[in-house]
């Protein structure tokens, strides 16, 4: 008999008022008595609308069923048969929007806590199983993979659980894309990603730090060297700025750097020897998780006052829910439909204040969202010590200036198909590098993908 | 791990290292830059490359200890490993056969000047080099100028050896009594920079700057070292090192370098502190 609760279990959290003033995560995660009881609320419906919601076709329905039954392990190899990554996923994935969205449960009440579950049960498995995953038997077959993100890590497992021999070049000092540099470590510890790293090597993937390829090495080089297949997972790590008056003034930065420096070079801890701009007063411009993850670092570095300026409202904030009423619980000031137009420093250069205007909603754009305009004469000023630029990030052209016969798009994305191929032969790519800034799922997706494609060419190549 | 396998120490405060990097070696080119890691946890510099050698697989880095990180470089010995050693990142220095160049180098700026003087040289181009150092004791690399360019100038601020005063008071001379370039290039101090630019603005002559910026990865990703070229927002680490030095703003890129400036000097002081400890115990 199904569990009929309208809710779904609440995780226990540190109290705002506490983890504000911590990088410590912030969801404490499920007990094992929980996660029955919410994998019991799952009704097993026949066609599984939720699987058709998850980007890499989890069976999720099944993995619920073993966790009902309690056998944890099983339910970790169900997920892990679709995903590489599940501690992960457990955490960052916008479930609200995917799987959870398609919930019949969802209809009358809230959705089946699938995330939460999904993160239970990797974190026991991690907790609870030491022996390394099974060597699989080497099929003579090379393949190079550039860049150690979501993308890379799941086309490099995927592919070396095939039996291919599979090297990674990151470029960074250490692994894990956007999920060391960009993700906090309270939203996710990087204990976590460095634990998935690991299972990969253990799998047999080599992995090299500082490498650049496109500068220590080009990918027709990777070719040359005998790698069958390359591919392309160097996600969109370019930040954008507004190009207004002031952006270069001491104090306005990249979330990509604040970020950096906070989440891969831990300026955070207690003798860190990476510096930090430790603001009083604090603008973070945009409205994403990203925004939100820079908001909330500043918060924890002491910050008085935290402010999201945003030029679209409340409906439109791009970030997840969950990370904007986690924002709001930790005390982020909102402001919305504004826009800033100046930075404004003082006779030092350092910044001391945004001018902003008022914005309001006009007609939908061609990406379906309302466009925000000016509303005239509504100009107004924040004091503020600190300007966080977080308005999105495009892929680095270093691939794409290096590869000749690479087709990229006009902002700059690889173009490549449902499988991944790109315009070059036997060159791959997927993730952030083709869609732009996307979710962490998105790009595991189509790692995966692309590992199967990558699989068939090579399996039958020369048919 | 970067093996150092020879360290040379050019005058009392800088240092010549040779690192074992095949991946950097065998694409290094003059005007080019590596980022490091002394140690794990530590922050990432770029250092600008002073020289290669393809078939050994190494390259030269030339530095003075000026903050908390090329203080501990500075302590490391042939035979130790520097653990993250990534390059070669941004763009060669861009030069024309045919053309007529004085590379204008100050202080260990030379060790920089050095390289993009020989590339030059070798490509048979005319090229003069002038360099300047504060005092006689600080004077670097010489010797191995004068076989890679057709006049060398070395100047010193106290007039203590060759001709004194500062380097662009000989490139103004130089210029005053005929000599002509078709560009200038110059490598050093912000300021020195800044004050050959406005030189040779003076005459015309095109004159490229080589930038050295606050940066974390030098692959284009945190932005840290844009700066403003022309009145556009540029990035040191992709769009450069290398700019027209008539364009660069110069008092802002300045200004950007002391961002961090209290840490830097707090960290520098706790690293000699620990540093003199290990040397006393």
């Amino acid at each position: 008999m199904p569990n009929m609760s309208m809710t779904k279990n609440p995780i226990p959290e540190q109290p705002a008022e506490i983890r504000r003033n911590n990088f410590e995560e912030v969801a404490l995660g499920y007990t094992a008595e929980q996660a029955i009881d919410e994998a019991q609320r799952c009704l097993n419906c026949k066609n599984s609308p939720c699987v058709s919601g998850c980007p890499v076709a989890i069976q999720i329905p099944k993995f619920l069923e073993q966790v009902v039954a309690g056998d944890f392990e099983a339910a970790y190899n169900i997920i892990s048969e679709s995903s590489s990554l599940p501690a992960v996923c457990g955490r960052v994935c916008p479930q609200e929007s995917q799987c959870e969205s398609k919930c019949v449960r969802g209809i009358k009440g809230e959705a089946v806590g699938i995330g939460r579950i999904e993160r239970f049960v990797a974190d026991w498995h991690n907790a609870n199983v030491t022996e390394p995953p099974v060597k699989p038997e080497p099929n003579g077959h090379k393949v190079a993979v550039i860049g150690s993100g979501p993308a890379g890590l799941t086309c490099a497992g995927d592919l070396a659980k095939k039996g291919y021999e599979v090297t990674i070049f990151e470029a960074l000092h250490k692994t894990g894309g956007v999920l060391a540099y960009g993700i906090p470590q309270f939203r996710l510890p990087k204990e976590i990603v460095a634990k998935e790293v690991a299972n990969l090597e253990e799998l047999g993937v080599t992995i090299h730090t500082n490498v650049v390829v496109g500068k220590s090495i080009t990918i027709d080089e990777l070719l040359d060297e005998g790698y069958e297949s390359v591919f392309v997972g160097t996600g969109a790590g370019l930040p954008s700025f507004m190009n207004i008056p002031g952006e270069n003034l001491n104090g306005v930065l990249s979330a990509n750097e604040f970020l950096t420096r906070t989440n891969l070079m831990k300026a955070y801890e207690e003798g860190s020897k990476t510096p930090i701009r430790k603001g009083r007063k604090v603008a973070v411009i945009g409205g994403g998780n990203v925004a939100m993850d820079a908001a909330r670092c500043a918060l924890r570095y002491g910050a008085e006052e935290v402010y999201i300026v945003y030029r679209r409202g409340e409906e439109e904030l791009p970030a997840r829910a969950e990370e904007v009423h986690h924002a709001k619980e930790e005390g982020v000031i909102f402001k919305l439909l504004t826009n800033p137009v100046e930075i404004i420093g003082d006779e030092n250069g350092n910044v001391c204040a945004i001018k902003c205007v008022k914005m309001e909603l006009g007609e939908a754009d061609a990406s379906g969202r309302r466009s925000p305009v000016v509303k005239e004469g509504s100009d107004f000023g924040i004091i503020v010590d600190t300007v966080i630029m977080s308005i999105g990030t495009s892929p680095n052209p270093l691939i794409k200036n290096t590869t000749e016969g690479l087709d990229t798009n006009r902002k700059g994305c690889i173009v490549a198909d449902d499988f991944g191929l790109t315009s070059r032969e036997n060159v791959y790519a997927g993730g952030d590098a083709v869609t732009g800034a996307a979710t962490v799922i998105l790009a595991m997706g189509a790692g995966k993908n692309a590992a199967t494609a990558i699989d068939h060419h090579i399996m039958h190549e020369g048919e | 791990m970067f093996k150092i396998v020879n360290k040379k120490q050019l005058n009392p405060v800088v240092v010549s290292m040779t690192i074992e990097a095949p991946f950097v070696a065998r694409k290094a080119r003059a005007g080019q830059f590596v980022i490091l890691r002394v140690e794990e946890d530590g922050e990432r510099i770029p250092l600008t490359v002073a020289g290669y050698d393809r078939e050994k697989g190494t390259l030269d880095i030339i530095f003075q200890p000026v903050g908390a990180t090329t203080k501990k470089l500075s302590m490391m010995n042939e035979g130790d490993y520097i653990p993250d050693f990534v390059g070669p990142l941004g763009n060669p220095t861009v030069f024309e056969k045919g053309k007529r160049y004085a590379v204008v180098g100050g202080g260990v700026g030379c060790a920089i000047s050095y390289i993009v003087t020989k590339e030059i040289f070798e490509a048979g181009c005319e090229v003069d080099a002038i360099i300047g150092f504060r005092n006689k004791d600080l004077v670097i690399l010489e010797e191995e100028f004068k076989s890679v360019c057709n006049n060398l100038y070395v100047c010193t601020d106290d007039g203590s050896y060759g001709r004194p005063g500062v380097v662009t008071k000989t490139l103004e001379e130089l210029i005053v009594s005929g000599e002509k370039y078709d560009e200038v290039i110059t490598i050093g101090p912000m300021i020195m920079m800044k004050f050959v630019c406005l030189t040779t603005k003076k005459y015309d002559i095109p004159t490229t700057v080589s930038m050295n910026p606050i940066m974390i990865d030098g692959t284009g990703m945190c932005g840290g070292c844009r700066l403003t070229v022309g009145g556009e927002t540029k990035f040191a680490c992709v769009d450069g090192p290398d700019f027209d030095g008539h364009k660069v703003d110069f008092d802002e890129a300045m200004r950007r370098g002391g961002v961090y400036k209290e840490f830097e000097k707090h960290a520098y002081e706790e690293a000699c502190n620990l540093l003199n400890k290990e040397v006393a115990e």
